[in-house]
């Protein structure tokens, strides 16, 4: 067997090899040679992923950590930083998803972007991509983390300008790149907080660090710190208030949506915040924001994925709320639920948004969900598979996304730092995401046929529906890895492997395990509650859409004002034109104008006629008549002369 | 005593006062002449001027240096008045002028 | 004997620049020697001992007896990079300015080859007076280059140039002066210029009191070095000076002359008075903060992508002040190694925005838009040079910046706080320019090419990837592997940080 070593090396660089190959042939438009290329790349790296994680699972359960240093990078005084990767219970489960889901998706790509010239291109920044999420998730430092952090960003930012000719689409990727940014000025702060505080940044050794005690002061230098990285993962997990450029992301190609803006980058914020949960854990003042910001995501941006109408836009708001879960979750200690929605999302999100870019491409480009309808029958297994991921999404029983999901809101409501309101407000985020997903199913695949005469429906090739399968059948079992004790005791003691097998490397919350296995009774009356509110929401929706098309229509009327609301998205990227970026060019303009040019300047140039002023007075003595110069001579010789005789 | 030395008796003082004498008179045509002839031979009565001081100082302290210094003086002022001339001689053949306010045109 | 031949060199080529008879081969020739000169800097590196903070090399006869002025040179860590960044940028200089200086071509290569001596030599000369020829002769090269082959406005820029640099020298003289009079308390009675006997001097210092000898020597020295930096607010010559520049002008200033005013900042000013540093390098941080910012949002708005770069210097520059003057050895160490990327990444900003200019006489960015359909290689060199210089991991910006950052914050939590917006505001800047410039549709350049056969864009020439090459192999390498580079000069920073109240350099063959 291969050492583990040469393993995390091939992992690493066989996307990077990838990446070199496409990019030095960036020119070329034969898609067959280039997915072929970055997808083989993947695929070594998903085999070797696995072999590691079969490497893991042969080990004790407390000694589970495969770790490498390549080489030291930085080097001074206390900063110690190599480049160091660690595959352990957490890294190998992210591994196995990003190494997966993004083979999945190369594959889909193959299909989907065969008819653009920049395909090299492409699918070399998907390599690239694929690379440095790899080296956020194994990097063994925070720092090593933010290398990839940062590269994640990069590839997003080319990927969401891919077709940079549209000027909305470059801006689009501008935004992201930036927002991101502001998140990332505040990781680093965290990481400087953290670094003074422990004297060191290894993640291992950080939690190892970590304080007993509970710090329950905001200022404390562990709270402010892990506010700071939290604020790091709103940028990239796309959370309140830098949630904005994850729907304006959507301009990028739809397979990159599916990877990076719904599967993999856009839950390092979670994946960040698990992997540091000893330090977390004991800042309850920062586990309270996140869970609070967690929540209130879910909820707004299930409202804003209501009114939307563009399919890709529908499943940004969906992921931003999903994302919301997740920090929900780890918000009240339930690291271990956080990862796990995190997983199933992964699977039911690249699925729809897979399924979404078949029915683009089936519709030829066309986005607008009210100009589709009844495509089931052009499109089955898209169809068939969009079904099962709507099923997880939704959390129907026992599709994935139930048992996930269904821990969380439990754990929100049970844990010692849950609260109800925190419950409630994840159930009527569930109801909401049950309501605009069956609104999505009903108005694309179901119901009458809107689709524009010109155009002919039709299913997507091979390439393109394999991915989905594999995805929809993730779908289903994804969840079963982890079901809740209430039930699996009910069927027969099916063990949460989930559960054990994160338990060495997650802290819990103190006294969490008496309530948790205490209050049976409670439990499943969540459940079934969680259960039925989305039930009675997506038959609802389909109601509304499907029975009674027109209805929906009447309700938007009737509700006028909130329905502007929520459909401008509370207008928050206007205000954060208006009240930050035109104000900001504005006081950039006037530094320029007033500061540079007409005060410095000026002064300078005042200092200057000062001189010239001086100058010019002399200047009359100046004038090129010797018998003056004489005379001066003569007067000066009689004044030194006199003035020397006189003493 | 004093009143009558002063006319019997030659004394330094009274070289040194005609060489002031001629020296301001020599300054100012240089001053206040504009022909340049003129002002060349303003030039050389303060030369001469000088002159007279290195001599009477030469005699009244019994040092030789003095009117070594004069012959040293008369030579620069054969020069000058050589070049001087010349240059004034050029002008005038050129631009039949010998008054100096003229010459403010030459500068650059 | 290598320093001196590194400083002379140049002006020997200089010479046979001026005479060289043959036009067309003028360039050929520069280039050869300047790669010949590369060469004989990559002996420095072999011959240096990185383990060591000494003072090495070193080369000292007397030069003006009566004043105790020597002809000194040495190299530490300190300075061994940044000659080794000018050696590397003159080739590349020239090969970039291939077709781009077109008359007078052999004043102009004299011209930089003594512009090269004169940095050199000011790198090198550990004797006061000896430096201050070199830093005075570099003004010289500098100002024919701008007032000759500048743009439109060159007279303004250059006549700025000078005055705004020579008025802060003219003080600095005088504090040489001042220094070598008290040199007889250490030296036993004879004036000396040296910069080492200067280390030695125990100069007054009363702590809030402007008006003792330290503070006035300091802000004397230290005005001199931020004019040259460019700190702000004294920074309103460089965008002037860089807009009219030609390119390779643009370069060495960028690349070169401004890391003059930081160098000196640790050669000159914080060794010689650690108490007046320490006291006031609140003011140069507090600045330092300013000009990130200052910088960054006056660079936003400018509708001129080369002034636009120039101001990204002045915040640049910041980082590398405050890096300096917080004194740990994250700062420093990160100000250096922010000397060697701002030297290598704004010198190819400049490169890559001449090869623009060349092709399309403009410099407006409204008047651009659409460039990545047009010059595909080209758009990803400058996007790559502009990862370096918005610091994205990996390349070598944000190992500079990182580490100034986390010295900062050692000094101060809130002065890193604000400058990390710096790390916001220079990716808007620098990406929205980019945006404008080379993404969405085809703009008013791009569709006059389009249209005209005659002016149709061409994608970098074999010449051109040659000069960006090596950049953009040492923008990832400084990135990937800093410590290749930090190694040469961490010993010597670590002396500084160590002893930075009596600091001193020795070396093989002193008396001392």
């Amino acid at each position: 067997m291969l050492n583990h070593e040469l393993l995390i090396a091939i992992l690493l660089l066989s996307p990077l090899l990838g990446f070199f190959i496409n990019g030095i042939r960036f020119r070329s438009s034969n898609y067959l040679i280039a997915g072929a290329v970055a997808t083989v790349a993947v695929g070594i790296s998903f085999v070797s992923a696995v072999l590691l994680f079969l490497q893991l699972v042969d080990l004790s359960p407390e000694n589970r950590r495969l770790a490498v240093s390549f080489f030291e990078w930085m080097a001074i005084d206390k900063l110690r930083v190599n480049a160091g990767f660690v595959v352990d219970q957490i890294s190998g489960i992210m591994i196995l998803i990003i190494t997966g889901v993004g083979t999945l998706i190369h594959l889909f790509s193959v299909g989907y972007m065969h008819h653009d010239k920049g395909v090299t291109k492409y699918f070399a920044y998907l390599n690239l991509f694929i690379f440095n999420m790899l080296i956020l998730v194994l990097g063994d430092s925070l720092l090593t983390m933010f290398v990839g952090w940062e590269g994640v960003g990069l590839c997003s930012y080319l990927l969401i300008g891919f077709w940079f000719s549209d000027s909305a689409k470059a801006a689009a990727g501008m935004k992201a790149f930036i927002t991101n940014r502001i998140g990332d000025a505040a990781f680093i702060l965290g990481m400087f907080i953290l670094f003074f505080t422990f004297g060191t940044l290894n993640i291992h050794e950080l939690n190892g660090l970590a304080p007993t005690l509970v710090e329950s002061s905001w200022l404390g230098a562990v709270t402010l710190g892990t506010l700071m990285l939290f604020i790091g993962a709103t940028g990239k997990s796309a959370q309140i208030p830098l949630y904005v450029w994850l729907p304006d992301a959507m301009a990028g190609p739809t397979p990159v949506s599916a990877l990076i803006h719904a599967a993999t980058m856009v839950t390092a914020g979670v994946y960040m915040i698990v992997r540091l949960n000893p330090i977390f854990i004991v800042a309850p003042n920062t586990m309270m924001v996140i869970a609070i910001i967690g929540a209130a995501t879910a909820v707004l941006a299930a409202t804003i994925g209501l009114t939307q109408y563009d399919i890709k836009k529908v499943l940004a708001y969906s992921t931003v709320s999903q994302l919301g879960y997740m920090f929900l979750a780890v918000g009240v200690g339930a690291f271990g639920a956080g990862m796990f929605h995190l997983m199933t999302h992964a699977f039911f999100k690249a699925l729809m948004f897979l399924g979404s870019g078949s029915v683009i491409h089936g519709m030829h480009e066309e986005q607008d969900i009210r100009k589709m309808g009844g495509l089931k029958k052009y499109m089955p297994i898209t169809h068939f598979t969009f079904l099962l991921g709507w099923l997880a999404i939704i959390g129907i029983p026992p599709f994935a996304g139930f048992f996930s999901k269904d821990e969380i809101l439990w754990l929100a409501f049970s844990s010692p730092s849950g609260h109800w309101a925190l419950w409630a407000a994840g159930a009527l985020g569930a109801a909401l995401t049950a309501f605009y997903m069956t609104r999505l199913m009903a108005l694309t695949f179901w119901g009458k046929s809107r689709v524009d005469k010109k155009v002919h429906p039709h299913e997507s090739g091979l390439t393109m529906t394999i991915p989905l399968m594999v995805l929809g059948l993730l779908s289903i079992v994804g969840g079963w890895i982890g079901i809740p004790h209430v039930i699996g005791e009910y069927l027969g003691h099916i063990p949460n492997y989930w559960e054990h097998w994160l338990e060495p490397v997650i802290k819990k919350l103190p006294t969490s395990d008496a309530i948790v296995s205490h209050q049976t009774s409670t439990e499943w009356a969540l459940m079934g509650a969680s259960v039925l509110i989305a039930s009675i929401s997506a038959i609802t929706a389909y109601w509304m859409y499907v029975v009674r098309p027109g209805s929906s229509e009447k309700i938007k009327k009737a509700i006028r004002p909130v329905y502007e609301v929520v459909n401008n998205k509370y207008w928050v990227d206007e205000a954060y034109f208006s009240w930050i970026i035109n104000p900001l060019i504005q006081t950039s303009k006037s530094l320029w104008y007033y500061i540079d040019v007409n005060f410095i300047d000026k002064m300078t140039f005042k200092v200057a006629d000062m001189a010239m002023g001086g100058g010019s007075f002399l200047k009359v003595l100046q004038n090129g008549n010797m018998q003056q110069y004489a005379m001066y001579i003569g007067v000066g010789v009689v004044v030194v002369l006199s003035f020397v005789l006189m003493r | 005593m004093l009143e009558t030395s002063i006319f019997t008796e030659i004394t330094l003082n009274h070289y040194l006062v005609l060489s002031a004498i001629m020296f301001s008179l020599g300054m100012a045509g240089v001053l206040l002449r504009r022909n340049l002839i003129v002002l060349l031979m303003s030039i050389e009565l303060m030369l001469n001027a000088v002159n007279i001081s290195f001599v009477a100082f030469s005699h009244y302290m019994g040092k030789i240096d003095g009117q070594v210094m004069v012959f040293f003086v008369m030579t620069i002022a054969a020069a000058e008045a050589a070049v001087g001339l010349a240059l004034a001689v050029s002008i005038f053949k050129r631009f039949k002028e010998v008054n100096i306010r003229f010459f403010e045109h030459l500068k650059g | 004997m290598i320093l001196s031949g590194l400083i002379f060199l140049p002006i020997v080529f200089a010479i046979v620049m001026a005479i060289w008879p043959q036009r067309n081969t003028t360039r050929h020739v520069a280039l050869g020697f300047s790669i010949l000169e590369f060469l004989l800097s990559l002996t420095l590196l072999q011959n240096f001992d990185p383990e060591s903070a000494q003072l090495q090399m070193v080369e000292k006869t007397m030069w003006i007896e009566r004043f105790g002025i020597s002809y000194f040179l040495g190299i530490d860590g300190i300075s061994l990079m940044l000659i080794m960044l000018t050696t590397f940028l003159v080739p590349i200089i020239i090969l970039a300015a291939w077709n781009s200086i077109e008359d007078k071509r052999k004043g102009f290569f004299a011209c930089l080859f003594v512009l090269q001596a004169a940095m050199l030599g000011s790198f090198l000369a550990m004797d006061a007076i000896l430096f201050y020829v070199f830093w005075e002769l570099s003004l010289v090269p500098m100002y024919f280059m701008i007032g000759i082959w500048g743009g439109a406005r060159r007279v303004y820029a250059t006549i700025k140039f000078f005055i705004y640099t020579m008025s802060g020298s003219v003080l600095m003289l005088l504090a040489i002066i001042f220094l070598m009079r008290l040199t007889p308390e250490v030296t036993g009675g004879s004036i000396s210029a040296s910069l080492i006997d200067f280390y030695k001097l125990q100069i007054p210092f009363v702590a809030g009191d402007f008006f003792t000898a330290q503070t006035l020597l300091f802000f004397a020295f230290a005005l001199a070095f931020a004019i040259k930096v460019p700190l702000f607010p004294l920074h309103t010559w460089l965008p002037d000076a860089h807009v009219e520049a030609p390119t390779p002008g643009s370069v060495i200033l960028a690349g070169v002359m401004l890391k003059m005013g930081t160098y000196c900042f640790v050669r000159w000013v914080i060794p010689l008075f650690p108490e007046a540093t320490e006291h006031y390098a609140w003011i140069f941080i507090a600045v330092g903060v300013i000009g990130i910012i200052y910088g960054a949002l006056v660079a936003m708005v400018q509708p001129d992508v080369k002034k636009l770069v120039a101001y990204s210097s002045v915040s640049h520059m910041g980082y590398i002040i405050i890096g300096l003057f917080v004194m740990n050895s994250y700062g420093v160490n990160g100000a250096l190694y922010q000397m060697l990327n701002h030297g290598v990444s704004t010198g190819a900003l400049f490169i890559l925005i001449g090869m623009i200019y060349e092709r399309t006489h403009s410099r407006e960015i409204s008047k651009y838009g659409g460039l990545a359909a047009a010059l595909p290689l080209f758009t990803i060199a400058f996007i790559i040079v502009t990862l370096s210089s918005i610091a994205v991991p990996m390349t070598n910006g944000f190992v500079g910046e990182f580490l100034i950052l986390l010295g900062s914050f050692q000094y101060s939590p809130w002065m890193a706080a604000l400058s990390v917006t710096g790390v916001v505001l220079g990716a808007t800047y620098m990406l929205w320019m980019v945006k404008r410039v080379f993404f969405g549709p085809a703009g008013e350049i791009v569709q006059h090419s389009l249209s005209h056969k005659e002016h149709a864009l061409q994608d970098l020439s074999v010449r051109e990837a040659v000069v960006l090459a090596p950049i953009i192999i040492l923008i990832f390498w400084m990135g990937i592997f800093p410590n290749h580079f930090m190694d040469f000069s961490k010993t010597s920073v670590e002396h500084l940080i160590q002893n930075k109240m009596n600091y001193t350099l020795s070396w093989k063959g002193d008396g001392n």
